[in-house]
Order: C-alpha cells, then sequence, then structure tokens
C-alpha cells in the first residue's frame, strides 16, 4: 500500500515507523524543514518538506497513486483540507485525526471515511472508571468472552426477580452477586437480585450491549 | 436576511456596516472582542465572541437562522473549515469562503464553495489600473 502522512508530528512520525515496518510504502509531508530533517535522519527518505493542504504538494507526493492519506496534524481544519483534497484527486481512503470531537460530524459528512480522536478515546477510558457508569469491564479472555460488572440501578427491569427469571443473551453467566454491603455470593437459579447488587457476569463481547438493556434497562438518555 | 460574518477584521467590519446600511440583519462573529471596536459607528448587529469552527459557538449565535454566511478570518483552511461546517452541517444556503492563496481558492471552488480570491482580484485590478490609458 502507498500511504500519505500529511504531518510530521508526534502521531505522523510513529505512525509512518509501523507502516514502514510493515513494509507499506509511505512518506510524510512536513511543513517544517527542521522537522523533515529529524525524520529523515530517523526512517530515511520517506520524508518530504511542503504544505500537505496545498494540491501541488499533494500531487508532488504522487497523490494520484496513493491507496490512503492520513492527516494527522494538530490542527482540524488543515486535516479536513488535506483529505477534501486527497479524495477530490481520487484516493480511495482518507483518515483524519480529529483534536475537537464536536467536528467529527463534517468530517464524516465529508466522507472522511475513518475519524480517530485521542480527546474522544480518552474521555472513554476517564468515563469506564467513574463509578456512577452501571457496567465496568473487568477483563477480556482470548476465547473472546468477557467478564464486566455490572451494578443494578434502582430502575433495574430484573431487581426483585430471581436469576432464573432472567433472560440472559447466550453463553452468558452471571457467576457472582456482590450485595450492597459487600458479601459476595455464588448464584443459584433461586438466588434473588436486588438494587445496589454487584454483579461479575460473563459474556460475549458483541452481546455487552443486550447484556446492558436485559440488567440496567434502557441506555442513557432515554428516559422516556 | 440575516446574515453572519465570521472575522471581524478591516473587511469584516465593512462587510457587516455595508450590509446592515441595506437593511439586512447582521451577526459579527469574532474570537477576540477587542476587534469589533473595527465596526462602524451606531451599528446595531449581534457581536458574539467565539471560535467560528466551533459547532456549539455556532449554534450559540444562531447559525440554524442564517440566510448567509462569510467565512473572513486570515486563515484559508479556518475558513474553509467554518465554510463547510456552515453549508454541510447547517445547510445555510449562501456562504461565501475568502481564500488569499489563489491556488487554494481554486481547489476550494472545486470542492464546492463559492470562494473568493482578494489576492488574484487585487493583483488584476492593480494591473488593469496600470495598463490602462491615462484619462480614459
Amino acid at each position: 500500500m502507498y500511504v500519505i502522512i500529511a504531518g510530521g508530528g508526534k502521531v505522523g512520525f510513529y505512525l509512518a515507523q509501523e507502516l514502514i515496518n510493515g513494509n507499506h510504502e509511505v512518506l510524510v509531508i512536513e511543513r517544517e524543514a527542521g522537522r523533515c530533517k529529524q525524520i529523515a535522519d530517523e526512517i530515511g527518505e520517506h520524508v518530504m518538506n511542503g504544505d500537505g493542504c496545498e494540491a501541488s504538494t499533494l500531487d508532488r507526493a504522487g497523490v494520484v497513486r496513493a491507496d490512503l492519506v492520513a492527516a494527522v496534524t494538530g490542527d482540524d481544519e488543515d486535516n479536513l483540507v488535506v483529505c477534501d483534497i486527497a479524495r477530490q484527486r481520487g484516493v480511495p481512503r482518507t483518515i483524519a485525526r480529529i483534536n475537537n470531537p464536536k467536528n467529527e460530524l463534517l468530517f464524516k459528512k465529508r466522507g472522511v471515511e475513518t475519524t480517530i480522536s485521542a480527546t474522544q478515546a480518552i474521555l472513554a477510558q476517564i468515563e469506564q472508571e467513574l463509578p456512577t457508569h452501571e457496567m465496568i469491564p473487568l477483563l477480556q479472555m482470548h476465547s473472546g468472552l468477557e467478564l464486566v460488572e455490572i451494578r443494578l440501578p434502582n430502575t433495574s427491569p430484573v431487581a426483585g426477580r430471581s436469576v432464573r427469571e432472567v433472560l440472559l443473551p447466550p453463553e452468558s453467566l452471571i457467576s457472582l452477586v456482590v450485595d450492597p454491603g459487600g458479601v459476595p455470593r455464588i448464584p443459584s437459579g433461586e438466588t434473588r437480585l436486588n438494587a445496589g447488587d454487584a454483579l461479575v457476569v460473563v459474556t460475549r463481547k458483541e452481546s455487552l450491549e443486550v447484556l446492558r438493556e436485559s440488567l440496567i434497562g434502557a441506555t442513557h438518555g432515554l428516559d422516556t | 436576511m440575516n446574515v453572519m460574518i465570521m472575522g471581524c477584521g478591516r473587511v469584516g467590519a465593512r462587510v457587516a456596516g455595508i450590509l446592515e446600511e441595506l437593511g439586512h440583519s447582521v451577526t459579527v462573529l469574532d474570537m477576540n472582542q477587542a476587534a469589533f471596536s473595527r465596526l462602524p459607528e451606531g451599528f446595531r448587529g449581534k457581536r458574539a465572541v467565539g471560535n467560528g469552527m466551533d459547532g456549539p459557538v455556532l449554534e450559540r449565535t444562531g447559525i440554524r437562522d442564517m440566510d448567509a454566511f462569510f467565512a473572513l478570518t486570515q486563515g484559508d483552511n479556518r475558513n474553509y473549515f467554518a465554510s463547510m461546517m456552515a453549508k454541510e452541517v447547517y445547510g445555510i444556503r449562501r456562504v461565501l469562503c475568502r481564500v488569499y492563496d489563489p491556488g487554494r481558492e481554486q481547489i476550494f471552488h472545486e470542492l464546492g464553495l463559492e470562494t473568493f480570491s482578494p489576492t488574484s482580484v487585487g493583483a488584476q485590478l492593480m494591473v488593469d489600473m496600470l495598463l490602462r490609458e491615462k484619462g480614459r
């Protein structure tokens, strides 16, 4: 694959290194001549000094035969310009790094296929750690199974029901019930579930959303 | 018409004044409060401080009620980005994008924007002035 990377900052540099290691043809376009030299010292001739937001620069980089253009500068406006020009030149796939998550909609509307937001990724991580969050991933197993902790909210549709009555997705199992006092029990079919209980559940990765719905109830924001 | 102008520099302030004089309702958006001092005396339109590339800022400023949007900041790419946002996300009917770099203006135009390059227009004007016979 021929990949053009616009922006030779940390993201662009490490991305280039990985792709070169994966035997791809790579060219980094970087505006600053000094930074270009640094990059060239590390990865050789896979770097070009220029402004990736200019069509003429992209043309010089051979954009017409690129399989993919990744725009990874720190400025969303520059990344959009790079991707839009690349697609206009016929590049089949464009990927943009998004710095302000609110900008994602515009990139999608412009047909930038994949958008990656470091901010969004970190935010997702933080949200997972928040204690108010009702489903916490504990462990991912190689078999594709996942261990999650679920705290039953007051509005849980299974509060007051026995384990036998709970409809779980296939290959899912409630393996531990910890009551609000912190006492753990291995549940039987007769075990009654109460709001405030923490359940440790084994499930398949693809069943997480179904599991959430059956144990926690409607998704956040859908209060009606 | 309801018109939003992003970037209250000399040109933005002037466009705002002219449009208001013609009876249009003008909203001016700039990151810097001090920029509004360029607006003509007695300007009655709305002044909003904020980044025009930010959706929530545009929404707070009333982008959804606009008939037209001018992108007049100093950055060509910023103008492109904001123009695309106005056009594609908010469906504004008329979006005018200023682009200093003539090369970039051409490609932005090809990408679907109504563009204007003061560099090209100014250069042509100056050449015309020089070559025009005096007194004609």
